[in-house]
């Protein structure tokens, strides 16, 4: 069938991997607002800084959905630093490429995983992640004005 | 797989007659209209038939009918033709903030070049108060533009009443008439326009053909320059078998429209109903009543229109959506925000258009499949929280 996305893409978009609601989470994370029409929530389980288990919850478009799903998929097994090491490219890549359009849903799957590891380090340590921005800044340099 | 076409509002069909008429301008009958030979009056002989055809459909005179390449350039005449011509009396355009862009777009464009564009709000259902139109009309006005039907929601506007308006202040009227040309009555003299815009593809025509009503009276500077075509008004050689296929097309419109608004309306309610009752949490945009007979449109709650779009489209179920998500733009609908809705509504938006092959079956097919779409996106929606 034609479609604007890559048969991965639709393939996570029509059957996401690990979506739901996590229960004590170790990080949450939460970007995007109905403005801009994507919003993402990611749960991330962590055992000796090691990502255990992702999920996510997404309101958003196929690219949106998609993005999330392999994201998690990617970081799971990792360790916190290898997970802050998968950009949106790789993401993007690993779905076979996204209609330029279509890019900065990557970016607020990226963004989703940074949310998470931040909270997860200011649970932990007490401190965030160094340089993480948070949703607002991000939203103006991910959409423009 | 099944496949249910519900995006008639963009594009059409051809009649398979159209298709039959327009053959023959391919091969045999292709000399240049302008050419005072045989090949080239056959040629003329058929854009004159034409006219007339879409003139008996419009209920005016065939040589207040310019053909265009499309919908888009026929406002795009009217709306820079009108400006440009009455320049030296004033330069004040009024329009609605639920307009297509083809109008919207075109004024941004005049607005760049010393006009000024007053952009009037309309209400929840998608009118005009045709009392605001009346109190922003200033001696500097020279033209209105309100369209018939908005595409997106459907909601009919009182052209009528407008043009009781306009034609009092003696400003020029022009209505984006694309939407409604072949699916309800499009009477020029009753609706008390000056310039009327139509698209072929919309009404079971062929796409690349347009026209726009001028009355007889109205000056207007040309867009496009050149030959003395369509008499001096639009340069070119014509489309012949564009033309040939609209004029078919508006010949069939005239004799079956009523029959297929009567179907397409029942239908439509029976899409309407079932939604709202099969789906919590889902509301109707645009008039209830005062609307085109094939359109359905409504916001679900908690998701995305795109995500939606994908997921009927793997149904093999064709919409449209007023997600930014679907467009490449990164805002909703300037008509769904227009009319009031917030922005996780405007993005949760389907649009049904329905047509003259939509059948019972079809809505069934919709309503059964619709609302298990619906369940999958919200579980996995972060907006979501369970049946209230």
């Amino acid at each position: 069938m034609a479609s604007p996305y890559s048969t991965k893409v639709m393939d996570h978009f029509m059957h996401p991997r690990n979506v739901g609601e996590m229960e004590n989470p170790d990080g949450t994370g939460h970007v995007g607002n109905p403005t801009c029409g994507d919003i993402m929530e990611m749960y991330i389980k962590v055992k000796d800084n090691v990502i255990t288990d992702a999920k996510f919850k997404t309101f958003g478009c196929g690219a949106a959905i998609a993005t999330s799903s392999m994201a998690t998929e990617m970081i799971k097994g990792k360790t916190i630093d290898e997970a802050l090491a998968v950009t949106n490219k790789a993401v993007a890549e690993a779905l076979g490429g996204l209609p330029a359009v279509k890019m900065h849903c990557s970016v607020l799957a990226e963004e989703a995983l940074q949310s998470a590891i931040d909270d997860y380090l200011k649970k932990t340590t007490g401190k965030g992640l160094p340089g993480f921005k948070p949703h607002d800044d991000i939203h103006e340099e991910v959409h423009g004005n | 797989m099944k496949r249910i076409y519900l995006d008639y509002a963009a594009s059409t069909p051809l009649y398979p007659e159209v298709v039959e008429a327009m053959k023959p301008f391919y091969s045999e009958i292709y000399g240049n209209p302008s050419s005072i030979h045989q090949f080239g009056q056959e040629a003329k002989k058929a854009i004159e038939s034409a006219r007339e055809k879409l003139a008996e459909l419009l209920s005016c005179s065939p040589e207040e009918i310019v053909f265009t390449s499309s919908g888009t350039e026929a406002d795009n005449l009217a709306l820079e033709g009108i400006a440009y011509a009455k320049k030296n009396k004033g330069n004040h355009i009024i329009t609605t903030k639920i307009e297509h862009h083809a109008v919207l777009h075109c004024l941004k464009f005049l607005g760049g070049q010393g006009f000024e564009v007053t952009h009037l709000d309309v209400n929840k259902d998608g009118f005009v108060n045709p009392e605001d139109i009346r109190s922003a009309i200033k001696p500097s006005t020279i033209l209105v533009s309100a369209m018939h039907a908005n595409n997106e929601i459907g909601t009919i506007q009182p052209i009528k009443e407008i043009s009781k308006i306009t034609k009092e202040k003696g400003v020029a009227f022009h209505t984006d008439a694309v939407q409604t040309v072949g699916h309800i009555e499009t009477n020029v003299t009753k609706l008390g326009v000056d310039m009327l815009a139509l698209s072929a593809h919309k009404l079971y025509g062929p796409k690349g053909i347009g026209a726009l009503y001028i009355r007889k009276g109205t000056k207007i500077i040309p867009l496009i320059h050149g030959g003395a075509q369509e008499r001096g008004r639009r340069a070119s050689t014509e489309n012949v078998p564009g033309i040939v296929g609209l004029g078919v097309a508006a010949k069939i419109a005239k004799d079956k429209m009523q029959e297929f608004a009567i179907t397409q309306t029942e239908l439509k309610n029976m899409l309407i109903d079932g939604i709202l009752s099969k789906i919590k949490e889902s509301s109707i945009n645009g008039s209830r009543n005062d609307r085109l007979p094939n359109n359905v449109n409504v916001s679900i709650k908690y998701i995305e229109g795109e995500s939606m779009l994908l997921n009927l489209d793997m149904e093999g179920i064709a919409a449209g959506t007023g997600s930014a998500c679907s467009s490449g733009s990164l805002d909703p609908s300037h008509v769904l925000m227009a009319i009031g809705l917030k922005h996780e509504l405007a993005h949760g938006s389907l649009r049904f258009s329905l047509g003259r092959l939509t059948t019972k079956k079809d809505i069934e097919y919709v309503l059964e499949k619709l609302p298990q779409i619906v369940n999958k996106l919200r579980a996995m929606s972060p907006l979501y929280k369970g049946e209230k």
